[in-house]
């Protein structure tokens, strides 16, 4: 096509940019229900201390059903478990651990995923050989070995469990970040840079990273919430952060066993991991049907 | 006595269902083609030419449909007919060949099963009879090999000879029509040449009729009868070739053909006439006629006001023109903007290029290779290559694929480094010296126009930050106001509004982007410029005011322009000094004149027959070259053109690489042939003189 | 084709290789540690030493690595400090009740994605595309701790239909192999319908099936003939490639429902600090996965003509 778009709405601020893409999750209801989903969390994981909320870590009354009265004449929105401890208030500070490591998991994985990625691709030969190689191997353990492998090894820490993630993932998103670059590097305006002597390190972060940015947001999202699904997992099995914080696998895995009588102990932090999972990826369902659209 | 077209549509409009509405793709189409008949559309990217012949197929996808309007094949209705009615006409009665064969064919399926289904669906024959059909079809298209070609996967044999099995795929079971749309665009021009001759054959022998799309001119006048010119969803103008081509009467149709380098044309005497402006978007036409305003002959009042109909030309009833006021229009009046430009002297030798050699190494990673010791292979992309270039002088380099020619422009930017001989540029040798290791004034010296206008700019940045890159890299200005000016400079070199800096590349038109890397390549205020097919993915109406653009800036600044192409008709027009290539090898060169007239190398022969040229007063040699260029990986030996020659003289031509001989100062053809023959070859390209208007 | 067998055969050994041998420098270069883990916290400095020189633990490194392969190939793997037993005579039943439990899940899965996966591709943006597309992320997003949980509260709790465990205490049992399966394959089927559905709608957009269309054949022959087999290439190294998370859900499974599968073997195992249990299951688990790896080229290979004659 030569009749390409002709607006002039071209607005050069950053700010205007981010508002611009706000506007094109319009385009899809799922992705804005999927964002609805993660902020609803993230809100309530920011505003959990300021909250009216029992200690999440306190012992009250064990046993309690949803919407029963408490003690102290107030309400237990969500009921207690066998402790005795408001499962209200565990699950919106469990929303804050798993948040918080979650981000901070997926954010390292990115950015060596991203080094390797790019560089292999780029560079190619040797670099590339060693890269993926090393990829490989690490590919061909079944993450969760090499979870219980580093956690058994290093211990139970939010920053092994960031080592654990990283390690885990960074080889997938490599393969993503080469893939791209692989393609992009034919591009003429890679081969202008050459031409003008750039390095390759200019060509790498200024050419080359930002044109892929598209499949990697969408994968980011994906990784977000496959990412938890890790944590709590690793805390179901009894892999995960040390107590007392309240955690939503683990609070799954304590109170399963008594599900025959009190059953909405486990089903709450299952609820609520499923509802945050789901944001994450219907929001990436979301943008990749507004960047197939484009 | 009155016939029954075989395909008639009449008023037919057809539609796109987007997220931002109804987008109509064509509008108040007819068109009626008879028995035998080959009938061209011809336009340009975007005015509805494809979504027509996807109409008559009626496989318009999901979002598309016919809006009003019929489609009659033999008489009858095709929007009344069943899916299984449709079924039985499509590839029977009727059958499309494909612009892109590699896409086209089953990546999983053995060729002969591919072709075999054809009959088996349509006829009652067993699938042994199938497969015989099928093999003597694809003897009858000329493949080499049929056998092996029936057993093989489409991957495995070239892109003309894909080409060869799609239109054989396309005859099987005899059809009454045939649809072909762009069907040799992907194709070199050699290759072209043999698949456009066998159309021409089989539908003589056929007697199918045809409907032959494309955006060239010379292929439709080459192949049909009659043509329909398309505009923005319109046909503007219908009628015999010889009506078209030679007594045009809408402006658009004046407009393409003045925008294309016929023979005739010079850059400096008879400059080639752009058409302003750009296609409008499908929802951003204008009231009244379409074309209004890019028109010369544009009058406020009669073109902005109600839907221009098609009227018959007096005197000519077949021949239809949608414009308000052909009759009135004084072709001389028109605001023609030509770029004229002053024929230029060229200077001192500014680029000196002496035995270049560029080798590659291909390492083979299979063991078997190993074993047998020849896992390193030598690929000789360039070899031996030898020319000067001058100051303000255009030289052309020629070749179609596989000839060298990129490798050479990697070379010479330092991206490669040459294995062999150099490359001096003002004195200095650089064959040797990569691209990081020269000075920033020497890399700004020696800048290059990329090929492909969408992916020139990188789309992550804004265009004036582009600009300013590499202005400041080249170490032109670096005051941040001084590099702001110097954008701005810029811009109005290349004639585009300074308020572009601030765009992005996705908001620019494929011409306008196009501009955009001439001016990143001028910002070095460079010795030499390579343009690597710089217009070859432009519309046709673009490309001339781009090339108009190119050579006005390497007049005015005095730079020499080494202009890469493929397409010789754009060559001949624009450039001082040819080169022709072939599989590495420098074949002929010389000045513009005398590679354009014999005596030739025979491969220059090839390409200029090869050439289509839409001028129905000039008369081509006919030279059909046989079969595909080879692979530079596994080239002949002895000449490299060799496998293909109509001169060939024997077994000296197999064994003995020719000699350079020289037959006049600058004029160097590299071949066995002696020179008594080579002076008695007769020109391919003959202009009549009295329409040479 | 041999050759390129042999090829990815060979850097599957070295992988292996280089799985081994990472996994015996971790857990055996400290051999005092190891020592302590076999006779408990509380032995003696001395009493570790002479374990260590009972057990051949003061050869080379090297030595002990190369004589350690050698008994894994031929199945010894050492003594579990839990069981009190060989590794092996633990480990291969509980191999087979997992191969038990993946076989099922493949059984039902691969055939439940593809034809969904299939379905949903052939109309891009239809009803039945939709459907499948929601219905697939909706159940990617519930782990499978998760509808454990929901569907024991349903089925075990609610209901009373099914047994809330799968100890298979007496004998092998459909109804405590049911919930296992059911929620493996909830979880597991979106991923590959996906992938087959992405795979399908891109084959049918191209021109090779317009190709197919205009030439006049019967619609189901366009489907069956031209579209599957290309449709099909992807998500069939994507299946085989699933073994490698498979065994996570199989581990989260096999916990919940106290499933006697090699995945608990293997957590029991490291929460334990049973090193050659550990040691064992690692190198098993890593084998599959590998294998599974060779196996998915192999067959990529094999159904794509375009790698396979070049």
């Amino acid at each position: 096509m030569t009749a390409d778009v002709q607006n002039n709405d071209a607005s050069p601020s950053a700010i205007g940019k981010f508002f611009k893409s706000l506007g094109l999750l319009r385009e899809s209801p799922i992705a804005i229900f999927g964002l609805a989903l993660i902020l609803f969390w993230v809100i309530l994981a920011i505003l959990a201390p300021v909250l009216p909320l029992y200690d999440p870590n306190a012992p009250l009354e064990p046993f309690k059903f949803p919407m029963s009265e408490a003690r102290d004449g107030g309400l237990y929105w969500l009921g207690t478990d066998h402790k005795g401890r408001d499962i209200l208030s565990r699950v919106i500070f469990g929303a804050q651990q798993v948040l918080i490591w979650a981000t901070t998991a997926t954010a390292v994985a990115y950015i060596v995923g991203m080094l390797m990625g790019v560089v292999a691709g780029y560079l190619g030969g040797w670099y590339d050989e060693v890269i993926s190689f090393i990829s490989n191997v690490l590919l061909s353990f079944p993450v969760i070995v090499l979870y219980i492998i580093i956690i058994t090894y290093l211990g139970a820490t939010g920053f092994n469990i960031v080592l654990a993630v990283t390690f885990a993932s960074a080889p997938g998103i490599m393969r993503i970040v080469r893939g791209l670059v692989l393609d992009l590097r034919t591009r003429d305006y890679i081969f202008a840079a050459q031409t003008r002597g750039e390095s390759a390190m200019y060509i790498m972060l200024v050419e080359l990273l930002p044109n892929a940015r598209g499949p990697l947001i969408v994968d980011a999202c994906l990784r977000l919430g496959y990412t938890t699904i890790t944590i709590a997992m690793l805390g179901y099995l009894g892999l995960g952060l040390p107590p007392p914080d309240p955690d939503w696998g683990k609070m799954i895995a304590e109170t399963q066993p008594l599900g025959s009588f009190a059953g909405h102990m486990a089903v709450v932090p299952a609820a609520a991991i499923s509802s945050l999972v789901l944001g994450f990826n219907l929001l990436a369902d979301g943008l990749r049907e507004i960047s197939l659209k484009d | 006595m009155e016939q029954t077209p075989i395909l008639e549509c009449r008023d037919l409009c057809i539609s796109y269902e987007t997220r931002a509405g109804e987008i109509p793709a064509v509008i108040d189409f007819n068109m009626k083609v008879m028995p035998g008949q080959g009938v061209g559309i011809v336009g340009e990217s975007g005015c509805g030419k494809s979504t027509v012949a996807l109409a008559i197929m009626q496989y318009l996808g999901s979002n598309g449909y016919i809006k009003s309007g019929e489609i009659f094949f033999h008489g009858r209705d095709m929007r009344t007919m069943s899916e299984e009615e449709l079924r039985s006409i499509r590839g029977s009665k009727i059958a499309m060949i494909y612009q892109e064969p590699m896409a086209s064919l089953n990546p999983s399926m053995k060729i002969g099963d591919q072709l075999a289904e054809v009959p088996l669906f349509h006829e009652d024959v067993t699938r042994a009879e199938a497969l015989e059909r099928a093999l003597a079809l694809l003897e009858a298209v000329k493949l080499p090999d049929p056998k092996r070609i029936m057993d093989a996967y489409p991957h495995q044999i070239s892109g003309g000879q894909q080409q060869r099995v799609v239109i054989a795929m396309a005859l099987l079971s005899k059809p009454d029509l045939l649809l072909l749309d762009e069907p040799t665009t992907a194709l070199d021009v050699t290759v072209e040449r043999g698949i456009v001759e066998l159309v021409k054959e089989i539908s003589e022998e056929f007697g199918t009729a045809m409907i032959y799309i494309s955006h060239n001119l010379g292929l439709i006048l080459d192949t049909c009868d009659r043509v329909t010119v398309m505009y923005s969803g319109e046909a503007v103008e219908d009628g015999t070739i010889n009506e078209v081509f030679d007594a045009m009467c809408h402006p658009y149709t004046s407009g393409l053909f003045a925008s294309i380098p016929l023979p005739g044309a010079d850059k400096n005497e008879r400059p080639l006439v752009p058409i302003p402006g750009q296609l409008p978007l499908p929802h951003q036409r204008p009231k009244g006629c379409f074309f209004g305003p890019r028109c010369a002959f544009f009058k406020a009042g009669t073109c902005d006001q109600d839907k221009v109909p098609m009227r018959s030309v007096a005197g000519e009833e077949g021949h239809k023109v949608r414009c308000a006021r052909f009759e009135e229009i004084d072709w001389a009046e028109g605001d023609h903007t030509a770029v004229t430009v002053k024929s230029v002297k060229s200077g001192k030798v500014v680029l000196e290029v002496r035995n270049m050699k560029k080798y590659y190494e291909i390492r083979s990673s299979s063991i078997l290779a190993m074993i047998r010791g020849d896992a390193v292979k030598t690929v000789k992309a360039n070899e031996d290559i030898n020319f000067n270039a001058r100051e303000a002088e255009t030289v052309a380099i020629v070749g179609e694929s596989g000839c060298g020619k990129s490798t050479f422009a990697k070379v010479l930017m330092g991206l490669e480094e040459a294995t062999g001989g150099e490359v001096i540029l003002n004195g200095e040798d650089l064959a040797h010296v990569s691209v990081q290791k020269r000075k920033a004034r020497t890399v700004g010296h020696l800048q290059m126009v990329f090929q492909n206008p969408f992916d020139t700019l990188n789309p992550s940045h804004s265009v004036g930050s582009q600009i300013a890159r590499v202005i400041r890299k080249f170490g032109v200005e670096t005051d941040k106001e001084k590099v702001r000016q110097k954008v701005n400079d810029l811009l109005d070199l290349v004639k585009l509004p300074r308020d572009f800096a601030h765009r992005r590349p996705r908001q620019l038109s494929g011409g306008q982007k196009q501009r955009i890397g001439i001016a990143r390549a001028f910002a070095g205020n460079p010795a030499v410029v390579v343009a690597d097919e710089p217009v070859s993915a432009l519309d046709v109406s673009v490309q001339a005011a781009v090339t108009g653009l190119l050579t006005e800036i390497q007049n005015e600044l005095r730079s020499t322009l080494l202009f890469i192409s493929h397409d010789l008709s754009v060559v001949r027009y624009l450039s001082d000094r040819v080169v022709v290539m072939y599989l590495g090898h420098i074949v002929e060169q010389g000045t513009t004149d005398e590679v354009f007239s014999p005596p030739y190398h025979p491969y220059t022969e090839a390409l200029l027959s090869a050439v289509p040229i839409a001028d129905t007063s000039v008369e081509q040699k006919q030279i059909i070259l046989k079969g595909d260029i080879p692979s530079a990986m596994n080239p002949p030996p002895g000449c490299p053109f060799q496998t293909r020659c109509p001169r060939k003289i024997g077994a000296i031509c197999e064994t003995e690489v020719p000699p350079v001989k020289e037959l006049s100062p600058g004029h160097t053809i590299f071949c066995h042939l002696e020179e008594e023959v080579l002076n008695a070859m007769e020109p391919v390209i003959v202009m009549h003189d009295e329409a040479a208007e | 084709m041999l050759i390129l067998a042999f090829r990815r055969f060979l850097s599957m050994a070295l992988i292996m290789v280089i799985v081994s041998f990472t996994l015996f420098a971790i857990f055996e270069s400290d051999k005092l540690a190891v020592a302590g883990k076999v006779l408990g916290p509380y032995s003696s400095t001395e009493q570790r030493e002479l374990w260590l020189e009972n057990n051949g633990y003061n050869e080379p490194f090297l030595e002990r690595y190369v004589t350690w392969v050698g008994n894994a190939l031929t199945g010894d793997f050492g003594y579990s400090i839990q069981y009190k037993s060989p590794v092996a005579d633990v480990l291969w039943p509980r191999l087979a009740n997992t191969a038990i439990l993946a076989g099922l899940y493949m059984a039902f899965m691969i055939p439940l994605s593809l034809t969904l996966g299939v379905i949903a591709g052939m109309k891009e943006g239809s009803f039945q595309d939709r459907a499948v597309s929601v219905g697939s992320v909706l159940t990617t997003s519930v782990p499978e701790f998760a509808s454990a949980t929901f569907f024991s509260a349903i089925f075990v709790f609610w209901l009373g239909w099914l047994p809330g465990t799968s100890a298979m205490t007496s004998g092998f049992s459909w109804a405590e192999i049911f919930l296992p399966v059911f929620v493996l394959v909830i979880y597991g089927f979106g991923y590959t319908a996906r992938m087959t559905r992405a795979s399908m709608a891109e084959v049918m957009t191209s021109h090779y099936i317009r190709t197919a269309v205009l030439k006049g054949i019967p619609y189901r022959r366009v489907i069956m003939r031209h579209a599957l087999r290309n449709a099909l290439i992807a998500p069939f190294t994507v299946i085989i490639l699933q073994l490698n998370w498979l065994l996570s859900g199989v581990i989260v499974v096999e916990v919940f429902f106290a499933y006697k599968g090699f995945g608990k073997l293997l957590l029991d195992g490291a929460l334990f600090g049973d090193i050659f249990v550990i040691e064992a299951c690692t190198l098993v688990a890593v084998f599959v996965a590998v294998f599974s790896q060779f196996i998915s080229d192999i067959g990529y290979t094999l159904l794509n003509p375009r790698i396979r004659f070049t």
